[in-house]
């Protein structure tokens, strides 16, 4: 019941995405709070961007990206400035430190991990066959092929 | 009447599956034929009382039987009739027993077309396919049993989730479903396989087409989910990493890597131990899917009815399949001694590392997936894993692939040449450079994103072509040609399958780099241009459709003074769920998409528009369903069907 509730607040007035009145006149700008919002989490919303939602606090805080960024904050700032507000829960991007360097380095270490057992294995692999042909045999090889 | 039928049926059904799970297993321990057979019976009998169980539900919601809560819940006498079908699985415990059902026909399935198995090995597939079938049925009629009566129903049920009225995501979880439940048989078989201590060529090739059918149908279904949240999410976004979307991806890259490994056990006996985990760690993700699907621990716009008890129930379904499995492995994989030796470079070397930069990749989408639960557990942190960690995570994994493919494919058996395999891929490789160089000079101070993936795609599909061509042998360029119409499927399968991720690989980067938007407020009769484009918004007008409201817009697109199209971007309002959606309008092309969305009136009487330029968005698709296509090719090879032949004969009345 309280989703339901939840729901009919949300888009009691549907409005969409980035508005026209939202958008910047300054191209370069208006690029990177495009950037930026794709890269935050809507609070409300479950898994969209604040780019993508409908939600009027996706709307806010598309507004205040760019607010910060006429302001002449850099992008680091705009993000610390909304991380402080609502947590580093709106980050989608987590950042490559602290806890975070364990989800970032688990790709390249399970990767280096798996391919460090294949190539020994197969060395081991192929080492048990070169061992198979015997002076004995290289021998008899010789013998077939000179004659 | 017919609802308590299908409630009984799936009772009954449960003491079957349980039949099937005991008595085979106990009679192929103890050699008895009559106990194995009764697997067979009992596979088809708990099959068709599910089949009876699921038109039971089917005929309830086609009829609008209010007394059900599952109907109340979920339909509305307003809806189409395709709808009121759909909406037999667009619910939780309605989707289970579709799951459970096709679960019940792949069993079905294995005892059909099994004459050529050994009795032994069959009468174990058929009791662990049971097994599971035993933890879903029970699953279903502890924590969500769909044939609840209500005592006082309702005049009308509350709808659909208008999101889910739709072609696209009415019919994609069927395939979804067939693939992440046909993973189920190549479990079966590897913990079939672990029992008896055996894995052979043999069973490989029983392994294979089941992965292979499998893997066609989540290929299928995904690419269906990625083409609905194209054209109904209303920005024309196709993939959102959405742990819903990864739970479908983690067993797709299991599978792939899965039916690549099975090729080696099959043709070179090497390989198994590692393909018996694979087979598990398929169908184990899949259940991993299930579980965060159903269970709400990671909130997702799919988690539709998610509770904590139905979440504990699977995880603990999880366990024991998932880690039973597993243990029986660690003790038992030791028996299984591959036969065949290859060298450091072969064509089974090249697989091992298709093998390692699938599953690492499933693994890297895991951690992603589970990782925002992980650092609230461990130590109380609320954070969110999202599209930039993926794309750049995960990505790095298809480059190399893409990169490996084609020396891979045609490397040969045992030991290979590097230098000798890249001389017969020299023209592919010019080519791919000439191309990357090319796109690199046409979009001027763009991403690299767009020149490296064209490149990767030119090397992987003229890779694919190189390798047919080769197959054909020498001599003139006619008998070549005449060689190429019969080859076997098996090598048509491979290279339409692999020029098909070359495609998906650049259609992704290019609708990616080369997307144009525009975002502004039109009046009506004005118009604006859209790259070589020039759209008009002619009217727009309130309507009312059977069972929603709809703000329809008319808008021309014109160039160079030519009609290219009239499109009716819409907006809905569906009021007995009382939700709004977005119905873009797209002009589909072979090169763009042009995709207009529709959006709210303005205080100065325009209306907000929001339009697209989707460079070539159907290849993403046309990708995809050129990998189904390549899998079913493969499926039809003359070995699988010969073996069908075998069967036919085989059941011949010997006089």
């Amino acid at each position: 019941m309280w989703r339901i509730f939840l729901i009919v607040m949300l888009w009691a007035a549907p409005v969409f995405a980035v508005q026209p009145d939202e958008v910047l006149e300054d191209a370069a700008l208006e690029e990177r709070a495009r950037a930026l919002s794709a890269s935050l989490r809507c609070p409300v919303c479950q898994g969209e961007s604040i780019d993508d939602s409908n939600a009027p606090i996706s709307r806010d805080l598309r507004i205040a990206v760019r607010e910060r960024l006429v302001a002449g904050d850099t992008d680091a700032q705009v993000i610390d400035y909304i991380v402080a507000r609502y947590g580093e829960f709106v980050l989608f991007d987590p950042p490559a430190r602290g806890i975070n360097l364990i989800l970032w380095l688990a790709g390249p270490v399970m990767l280096l991990t798996a391919g460090g057992i294949a190539v020994i294995a197969l060395r081991g692999s192929g080492r048990a066959e070169a061992v198979a042909l015997t002076d004995a045999d290289r021998a008899r090889v010789d013998e077939i092929l000179k004659s | 009447m017919i609802v308590e039928l299908g409630h009984f049926a799936l009772v009954l059904a449960l003491g079957v599956a349980l039949v099937q799970t005991v008595l085979p297993m106990w009679g192929a321990h103890r050699g008895n034929a009559a106990l194995m057979a009764v697997g067979d019976t009992a596979a088809v009998v708990q099959f068709l009382l599910l089949l009876t169980s699921f038109a039971a539900l089917t005929y309830a919601f086609v009829l609008s039987d209010f007394s059900l809560a599952l109907v109340v819940d979920n339909s509305h006498t307003d809806k189409p009739m395709i709808y009121k079908i759909s909406g037999v699985w667009g619910n939780h415990e309605g989707s289970l027993l579709l799951w459970t059902s096709i679960l019940a026909l792949f069993g079905a399935c294995a005892s059909w077309f099994g004459d050529n198995l050994p009795k032994a090995l069959r009468a174990r597939v058929l009791s662990v396919q049971g097994s599971i079938g035993v933890a879903f049925l029970l699953f279903m009629l502890l924590t969500s049993n769909p044939f609840l009566r209500l005592e006082s129903p309702p005049m009308n049920g509350t709808d659909l989730n208008p999101l889910l009225q739709d072609p696209g995501l009415a019919f994609h979880p069927p395939f979804l479903y067939l693939g992440y439940v046909g993973l189920s048989m190549s479990f079966s078989f590897a913990v079939a396989a672990l029992i008896e201590g055996r894995v052979d060529a043999a069973w490989a090739r029983w392994v294979r087409p089941w992965t292979l059918a499998a893997w066609v149908f989540l290929t299928i279904g995904i690419a269906m989910g990625s083409w609905w949240a194209y054209y109904e999410l209303g920005w024309g976004g196709f993939w959102f990493w959405d742990p819903v979307e990864n739970a479908s991806l983690m067993p797709w890259l299991f599978a792939a890597a899965l039916l690549h490994s099975a090729i080696v056990v099959e043709k070179r006996e090497s390989l198994k131990a590692w393909t018996v985990l694979l087979a598990i760690m398929a169908f184990g993700f899949s259940l991993i899917g299930t579980f965060i699907v159903r269970s709400g621990v990671i909130t997702s716009v799919h988690a539709f009815a998610n509770d904590p008890e139905r979440g504990v129930f699977i995880l603990l379904i999880l366990a024991v399949f998932l880690g039973g499995a597993l243990v029986l492995y660690a003790a038992r994989a030791g028996v299984m001694e591959g036969r065949g030796v290859f060298s450091m470079v072969s064509r089974e070397s090249a697989l091992v590392a298709n093998n390692i930069l699938l599953a690492v990749s499933a693994l890297v989408v895991f951690i992603g997936t589970v990782w925002p639960l992980i650092a609230e557990v461990m130590w109380g942190r609320t954070l969110s894993v999202g599209a930039p960690f993926f794309n750049a995570a995960f990505s790095p994994f298809f480059v190399a692939l893409a990169i490996l493919l084609p020396v891979g494919a045609m490397m040969p058996w045992k030991r290979g040449d590097i230098g000798r395999t890249l001389r017969s891929l020299r023209w592919a490789m010019v080519l791919a450079l000439a191309v990357g160089a090319l796109v690199f000079a046409v979009q001027t101070g763009r991403s690299a994103l767009g020149p490296v993936a064209a490149a990767l795609a030119v090397w992987v599909v003229l890779g694919a072509v190189a390798d047919l061509w080769l197959r054909t042998g020498r001599g003139s360029i006619g008998g070549r040609l005449a060689r190429l119409g019969r080859l076997p499927r098996a090598d048509w399968g491979k290279a339409t399958a692999h020029a098909g991720m070359g495609v998906t690989i650049f259609a992704v980067a290019a609708i990616t780099t080369w997307v144009a938007e525009d975002i502004r407020v039109v009046q009506i009769g004005g118009s604006f241009e859209m790259g070589r484009y020039t759209v008009t918004l002619d009217a727009v007008n309130e309507l009312r459709e059977a069972n929603y409201l709809t703000t329809k817009a008319t808008m021309s697109v014109t160039a160079g003074g030519r009609e290219v199209a009239v499109l009716y971007p819409e907006k809905r309002f569906y009021p007995v769920a009382q939700m709004p959606t977005t119905e873009a309008a797209i002009d589909l092309g072979v090169f763009r998409d042009l995709y207009l969305v529709i959006g709210d009136k303005q205080d100065n009487g325009g209306w907000a528009v929001r339009s697209y330029i989707k460079p070539f968005a159907n290849w993403i698709w046309g990708g995809c369903l050129l990998m189904a296509l390549g899998g079913l090719l493969s499926l039809t090879d003359r070995r699988y069907r010969l073996a069908a032949g075998a069967r036919k004969v085989a059941l011949q009345p010997a006089e």
